[in-house]
């Protein structure tokens, strides 16, 4: 109860929105991006932006990994849930994910055998208890779920299935933010790391945004006051003309990560020469294959795989919000065409998506009361 | 599939080191620990699950922490936790 009983009384967040807003300089704008989907849920939730100041903006990331899934990658997982004897196995968060021809629970209702499960593990034992079946994991997330998915075929190596393999779609953070700190469209001043991604990468991965980027990063917790203290340690940095990478979630996130966790990702995977993020487009090395020594759980190996390149609606601009060009109210098809109930877009689907965070909080924003009133 | 859920070891399972049984707000699910081969987690520990695996140990007072804000999500948790109340991996 610690933190969200201290956040209710409130006080600590206003003391610290308090000394945010001292280290202000006159005239100066700040923009701050949380990475991390789960910040972002966090944010609206508790209507952090209402405890800064005017001149302090945050801008929502690409961390999101149901968010950054680009359609012509789940138009290919349903072809693969539509080969005879398979049976596709997903997170519930990926069930509501629109493809060309509608999502995976829309295909689950016309009679495909999809199943949601919690954990790739519980794919493995529907491997085991169907021996007759192929059973297809749905590989999704950033480096907080690689792990389990290594974990998950180093088991299945070990009892020597045959029938397991794994749509592997895992993507990783630090290209990602690399291309938004490349990309002409935004000025960041600094980061809100993200947490759980951060318990396996560690916090050395960032090092190149302070030393090549000269911007500060600081991995935060998922807490309403985590997330205004790594705020508040940002506009410390920035005060004082520092960057460099602090870790406010030290409680968890170890500086050197998970390293059994690295090493499990790194026995069965490699990097993708290049990935299409939704709104991003193609990044080098921005996710994970299966490696050659494992091709025997690699899906896209085992069949016929579309691999075809789709455009996202025209009226979806889920790209400029996951760039953080554009905040979710200003997408043209906000909470009128696209609602979490029957979403256009990935943003809208997740809960940790920035457009349905906001919009199941239906927060009245400063920002968002100055873009309604202007003529 | 991004949230963390505390759990509290309750116990190892016999002959498979790598499987714990934990107690997750009161509902005892097997997990695995194996990602914590360096350092694993003792009964009566806490740690912080990710879909179906223990990603790294935790202090009674985080594990308090993060549940009451997992509680303060709603929905997106309520599904996770149903989610993990179905979960069979052993």
């Amino acid at each position: 109860m610690r933190f969200v009983d201290e956040f209710r009384d409130a006080d600590k967040a206003h003391a610290l929105a308090a000394k945010i807003a001292a280290l202000c300089e006159p005239g100066r704008q700040y923009k701050l991006m949380e990475v991390c989907g789960g910040h972002t849920h966090t944010i609206y939730k508790h209507g952090l932006e209402d405890y800064l100041p005017e001149q302090v903006t945050l801008v929502h990331g690409p961390g999101c990994p149901v968010c950054v899934i680009p359609m012509g990658r789940m138009d290919d997982a349903m072809a693969l849930a539509a080969e005879p004897d398979v049976i596709m196995t997903s997170f519930g968060d990926m069930m509501r994910v629109p493809g060309s021809h509608g999502s995976f629970f829309d295909a689950k209702a016309r009679g495909t055998d999809i199943r949601m499960v919690y954990s790739p593990l519980d794919s493995l034992k529907i491997a085991r208890s169907n021996p007759g079946k192929r059973v297809i994991f749905m590989a999704i997330g950033f480096e907080t779920t690689a792990p389990s998915t290594a974990m998950t075929m180093l088991r299945a190596a070990a009892e020597g299935l045959t029938n397991f393999s794994v749509f592997c779609n895992h993507v990783t953070i630090i290209p990602a933010i690399k291309a938004i700190l490349d990309s002409p469209d935004l000025r960041l001043d600094g980061f809100i790391g993200p947490g759980h991604v951060s318990t396996v990468i560690g916090c050395r991965p960032y090092e190149f945004i302070a030393r090549d980027y000269g911007r500060p990063v600081v991995v935060a917790g998922f807490e309403p006051l985590d997330i205004l203290q790594s705020i508040y340690m940002l506009m410390q940095q920035l005060s004082e003309g520092r960057a460099e990478i602090e870790n406010q979630y030290a409680r968890v996130v170890p500086w050197d990560g998970n390293v059994v966790a690295l090493k499990a990702i790194g026995e069965t995977m490699e990097l993708r020469p290049y990935f299409e993020w939704r709104g991003l487009g193609f990044i080098s090395h921005s996710a994970l294959k299966v490696r050659d020594q494992y091709a025997q759980f690699d899906a896209e190996r085992l069949f016929s795989v579309p691999g075809v390149r789709v455009a996202d609606p025209k009226a979806c601009q889920c790209g400029e919000v996951l760039k953080g060009v554009l905040k979710p109210w200003e997408c043209k098809v906000f909470g009128t065409a696209c609602t979490p109930e029957t979403p256009i877009g990935t943003c809208m689907v997740s809960p940790e998506g920035a457009c349905a965070a906001y919009y199941n909080y239906g927060r009245l924003t400063r920002t968002r009361v100055k873009e309604a009133s202007r003529p | 599939m991004c949230l963390g859920i505390p759990g509290e070891v309750i116990e190892f399972l016999p002959d498979q080191s790598d499987l714990a049984r934990v107690d997750v707000s009161g509902v005892r699910r097997v997990i695995n620990v194996g990602l914590l081969a360096d350092d694993p987690p003792k009964p009566g520990e806490w740690v912080l699950i990710h879909v179906g695996f223990a990603l790294s140990k935790i202090d009674e007072d985080e594990a308090a922490a993060a549940l009451s804000f997992l509680e303060g999500i709603g929905q997106a948790y309520e599904d996770e936790l149903a989610a993990l109340q179905d979960s069979r991996i052993e």
